[in-house]
């Protein structure tokens, strides 16, 4: 029973990572793809409406890895030790992103050196979701190899593959598309919103074009993505619903109705996510050998399930009451300099 | 540069730099709420300038700590699988709650920096109180995981295999006490000497002196109270190891063969070859009297431990010396300062008084990475003492001596950015505040 909580608890951290820690991420996204004259506005409407949950965002990263290295420790060593180099390389983004946010806001003069922040950040905001999708399409490609003898086959064609680098670039592509939904509803002005609607287009085109890539190179790589996504009901389902309130959200952000278009877009990343989960649940990796590392055979003594239980549902008493307030207590502000 | 070691120096610089921040990000507050409060309180001016400063650094200490602790719940696995494959389940309990605490920390301090003139005041300052006690929390929680790598406890361990796992008992290994204690302490001590040493050097160069008087005061009191305790802390610390890691004791004390009336060595040279400490102060039965209260008493020395499980000596040796010696420099001034606030008020405001302090703006932090060192390096040849060995857990994957590399690198660069931007904010000081520059 624990265990079916704490799993519970990864997958709602995982969504929420992607949901929240995306859009931020998103953010950052989009002021890569705005010309040099509008990424100053950009900026403070980003600042304004992901500021104050800013460092939270990023906390459901922790709490799944903490999940996994507890609960889980076969799949978070394998992956530790096969996507050595993909991780690195996110913390590297991680790192970068995280400090030139703060940095930007926070360094008393405004010189120049905000130009290197902004550069740093934005980069940072495309290549730290491009290598979380990366490893996520890493882990269910088929590619880790667990036997391999040399350092190329260990370490690299693990993940460097068209099918892993797919997933990472449409893991980009949702993100910039759920900041560019959250923030037609947060600017007033018509251009503005009329060029947050222009991304959300541009976004989801490239969401199309890279899952066509996904499937194309997931039929070339042998990997049966199609089984997954149609062959139980469950997925069938979630890809419907998911694509129907695709269509949903788009009518709503023509209706200019604020709260449903926030949440077809969250609904839509769920069924999203359920769809690709549940087809190979409760296997987390397949590698190349055909084995699968899944979460019951993974799962560390019950003991250790039982106390990681208790400690995230007590966590949670405190956690989400809190976020829920700080959220709905924190209204936009659109004139006020920020302290 | 051989792999084992690269991942060993890649994991002492991340947790070397991650300490500095964290102790920071825990600490500084209390700063500030002890200044919003006596803002709230008086209603002066520099009190609210003050909070608004600190919590500046406090948001860009955070969000440095915060990635660099994202960071390491990454390296523990990306260089040492094979420990976190079995420890993982076992000590993982402190970082399970450690989440939650860090979590509340963000959230909090999302209250505390946005909420000026959004809530109910009194309300806004508990964020802030909030921020501190959350941080100490998770402090706590992260070195009783530590302490577990040092008194291993909550499994049995048989033919390579861990049974009967109970993370409970496992974060509550004998060392965590004693361990968090002093590291606790530790920030206090370091952060507060850090910060009052910065401003007492603005107010010896006469800017802002209202401002920073203040400033210097809170910061002051935090670290010399903390000072004064170390010692005391630092005494049940000894004890403790000198109990469950002799090997341990034996090298920070350079103590090579067992003996009764056992010396205490100061300073020195150890030369690990003929097993003897060179130009060293030696007072006879004070180790023996330290550890077991009888100046008679048998002490193990390193003879006692098999050769291949002695840590190195040199280095635990001097980090050792290094950390008691800025801890005793620390608990002379704030002796002198305790004395200044009770008899000599006057000396607060002399100059021999505020250089002594800037004097003092390392101390902390050098003897917090020295005592690391001494745990860390003290504890060698063992990742969990006696049950598994460094060696054992690290990863498979070759060429990490370029991770190293860029790692060093990203540090490096972070922590120029960091000082940069801290001495803008300090130079900004009297543009971005409405300052009373009257004493």
């Amino acid at each position: 029973m624990m265990l079916y909580i704490v799993i519970g608890f990864l997958w709602v951290s995982m969504l929420i990572y992607v949901l929240m820690g995306g859009a931020d991420f998103g953010a950052g996204i989009l002021e890569l793809f705005t010309s040099e004259n509008n990424r100053s506005k950009i900026r403070t409407t980003t600042y304004n409406a992901m500021g104050p949950i800013w460092e939270a965002n990023h906390m459901w990263l922790i709490i799944a890895v903490v999940i996994l290295f507890v609960g889980f420790p076969g799949i978070y060593t394998t992956v530790s030790v096969y996507m050595h180099i993909p991780l690195v390389i996110m913390l590297m983004g991680i790192i970068a992103r995280g400090t030139a946010f703060t940095f930007r806001h926070y360094d008393a003069v405004k010189d120049n050196m905000q130009q290197l922040y902004n550069r740093i950040y934005v980069y940072s905001s495309f290549i730290t979701p491009l290598f979380l999708g990366v490893i996520a399409g890493s882990a269910v490609s088929r590619q880790i190899d667990t036997d391999a003898s040399t350092f190329a086959s260990a370490y690299i064609l693990g993940w460097f593959n068209w099918f892993s680098f797919s997933v990472g670039f449409f893991t980009v592509a949702i993100c910039g598309f759920l900041a560019a939904v959250y923030l037609i509803g947060d600017v007033k002005d018509l251009t503005d919103k009329k060029r947050y609607i222009r991304k959300a287009k541009m976004m989801n085109g490239a969401m199309a074009f890279w899952i066509i890539m996904i499937f194309w190179f997931s039929y070339k790589g042998d990997i049966p993505l199609f089984n997954w996504l149609f062959g139980n009901f469950i997925s069938v389902a979630t890809t419907v619903t998911g694509l129907l309130s695709l269509i949903l959200l788009w009518i709503a952000i023509y209706r200019n109705n604020i709260k449903r278009m926030r949440f077809y877009a969250g609904f839509m990343t769920m069924m999203l996510l359920i769809a690709v989960t549940y087809s190979h649940y409760p296997n987390i990796i397949l590698l190349k050998n055909g084995a699968h590392l899944s979460l019951f055979g993974t799962k560390g003594p019950d003991k250790t399930i039982n106390s990681l239980g208790i400690a995230l549902l007590a966590g949670s008493l405190f956690i989400v009451p809190s976020l829920v307030y700080l959220i709905y207590s924190t209204p936009k502000k659109t004139d006020r300099e920020v302290q | 540069m051989d792999n084992f070691l690269a991942a060993r120096s890649q994991m002492a610089l991340s947790l070397g730099f991650h300490i500095i921040f964290s102790c920071i990000g825990m600490v500084m507050p209390f700063f500030m709420a002890v200044s919003h409060f006596m803002w709230l309180r008086t209603g002066n001016e520099n009190y609210k300038n003050v909070t608004k400063a600190w919590s500046k650094g406090v948001a860009i200490f955070f969000a440095t700590g915060a990635v660099s602790g994202t960071v390491l719940s990454f390296e523990l696995g990306l260089l040492w699988p094979e420990f976190m494959k079995h420890a993982g389940p076992i000590f993982g309990m402190p970082f399970s709650l450690e989440g939650t605490a860090f979590f509340i920390e963000a959230i909090a301090l999302g209250f505390f920096l946005y909420g000026w003139g959004r809530f109910n005041k009194w309300f806004h300052w508990f964020t802030g109180v909030i921020v501190g006690l959350s941080g100490i929390i998770s402090g706590i929680l992260v070195v009783a995981a530590n302490s577990w790598m040092n008194s291993p406890a909550g499994f049995d361990y048989a033919n390579g295999k861990y049974t009967n796992i109970d993370p409970i008992a496992a974060m509550f290994n004998k060392a965590w006490f004693s361990q968090s204690l002093h590291m606790t302490i530790a920030a206090f001590a370091a952060t507060g000497f850090a910060v009052a040493g910065i401003h007492a050097l603005m107010i010896l160069r006469k800017t802002n002196i209202g401002f920073h008087s203040i400033a210097f005061k809170i910061a002051a009191v935090f670290a010399i109270i903390a000072a004064v305790l170390q010692p005391l802390s630092g005494d049940i610390s000894a004890k403790f190891v000198a109990k469950t890691q002799p090997a341990k004791l034996a090298a920070m004390e350079a103590h090579f063969n067992t003996e009764r009336n056992a010396p205490l060595i100061i300073g020195g040279i150890p030369d690990e070859k003929n097993k003897k400490v060179d130009y060293a102060v030696k007072l006879p039965g004070m180790l023996s009297l330290m550890i077991n209260g009888d100046t008679n008493s048998e002490v193990k020395g390193l003879d006692a431990i098999v050769v291949n499980d002695q840590p190195p000596v040199s280095v635990v040796h001097y980090a050792f010396q290094i950390m008691v010696a800025l801890g005793m420099l620390m608990l002379g001034i704030s002796l002198l300062s305790f004395i200044a606030l009770l008899r000599k008020r006057a000396w607060f405001k002399q100059r021999w008084f505020l250089k002594l302090f800037v004097f003092a703006t390392p101390l902390g932090f050098i003897a917090v990475e020295a005592g690391w060192t001494v745990t860390e390096v003290g504890r060698q040849p063992w990742i969990i003492q006696g049950i598994m060995r460094t060696a054992d857990a690290v990863t498979p994957m070759p060429g990490i001596v370029y991770s190293f590399y860029l790692f060093t690198a990203v540090y490096v660069s972070l922590a120029i950015a960091v000082v940069f931007l801290l001495n803008r904010q300090i130079r900004m000081v009297p543009e971005i505040y409405d300052i009373n520059t009257k004493y």
